[in-house]
């Protein structure tokens, strides 16, 4: 592995470890916040001034910031396998914080997702295309 | 009424994510973010049509997320959204031209049974 290889490789993990963790917090605070229902169109507006929901989306426009980011130098194509294991430790955070039921099955498929995880994460390298030119970064 | 928010769900956001990918790719790699640097690169993507259009998608999946979020579990809500994961794998190899080797199809499919194990 060349250094401009570990220097990606490096770079990707720890952009992808920010955003796995503010998407799982984000949903966890965005779900804590919600109402039983949100009946008229003003309810969606109205919900977001809610302390712990604004919290949830300050942490989920945080999660779309940092996955830009990472997309503007890794594959789409390795980032969406990568950062599902936030599905795992959103589905982890129900169980222990929502207390909501994780049955046997549901286990079957956490391990599934994380045996994905680890198969990109650590079989391939996070970016495969040429980079184009580029029209405007900050270099 | 849940699987018809599932639905809205992963075509905004199949679109957007790869609307974004695309867009990010355009601007190149981000090498500095210190604060002042992070302003001009928002000032330039607000000027690319595929970030802004991707942002407009993702906003219409996030309030369709809100209502799914309503009627249904967080356990379940967030998995079973992640169908857009083989959607948007097979747009990265014919839209975007990125290498999509074996593993990353293996991987992406355990991803996808995992998927539906966890939102069974």
């Amino acid at each position: 592995m060349n250094n401009e290889t570990a220097r990606l490789r490096w770079k990707t993990w720890a952009c992808a470890a920010v955003v796995v963790a503010s998407n799982v917090c984000g949903n966890y605070f965005l779900k804590s916040g919600m109402p039983a229902e949100l009946a008229t169109p003003l309810d969606y507006i109205t919900v977001l001034f809610r302390p712990t929901v604004t919290l949830g989306v300050l942490l989920l426009i945080l999660w779309l910031a940092s996955r830009m980011a990472l997309l503007s130098w890794a594959d789409l194509s390795y980032v969406l396998p990568v950062t599902s294991i936030g599905y795992v430790l959103v589905a982890i955070a129900g169980r222990v914080l929502l207390h909501e039921q994780i049955s046997a099955r549901r286990w079957a498929g956490i391990a599934l997702i994380m045996m994905g995880v680890a198969l990109v994460s650590g079989g391939t390298a996070p970016q495969t295309y040429i980079p184009e030119p580029a029209a405007g970064a900050d270099q | 009424m849940k699987w018809v928010l599932v639905g809205v769900i992963v075509a905004a956001t199949t679109v957007g994510e790869v609307l974004q990918a695309k867009g990010m790719r355009r601007h190149g790699e981000i090498r500095d973010f210190r604060p002042g640097a992070i302003g001009r690169m928002l000032s330039v993507l607000a000027r690319n049509w595929m970030v802004v259009a991707s942002v407009v998608a993702m906003a219409v999946s996030f309030f369709a997320y809100l209502g799914l979020l309503t009627v249904a579990e967080l356990s379940f809500a967030v998995p079973a959204t992640a169908i857009t994961c083989v959607t948007e794998t097979a747009l990265a190899k014919y839209v975007l031209h990125e290498r999509v080797s074996w593993l990353r199809w293996a991987g992406a499919s355990l991803v996808i049974f995992g998927v539906a194990l966890v939102s069974a």
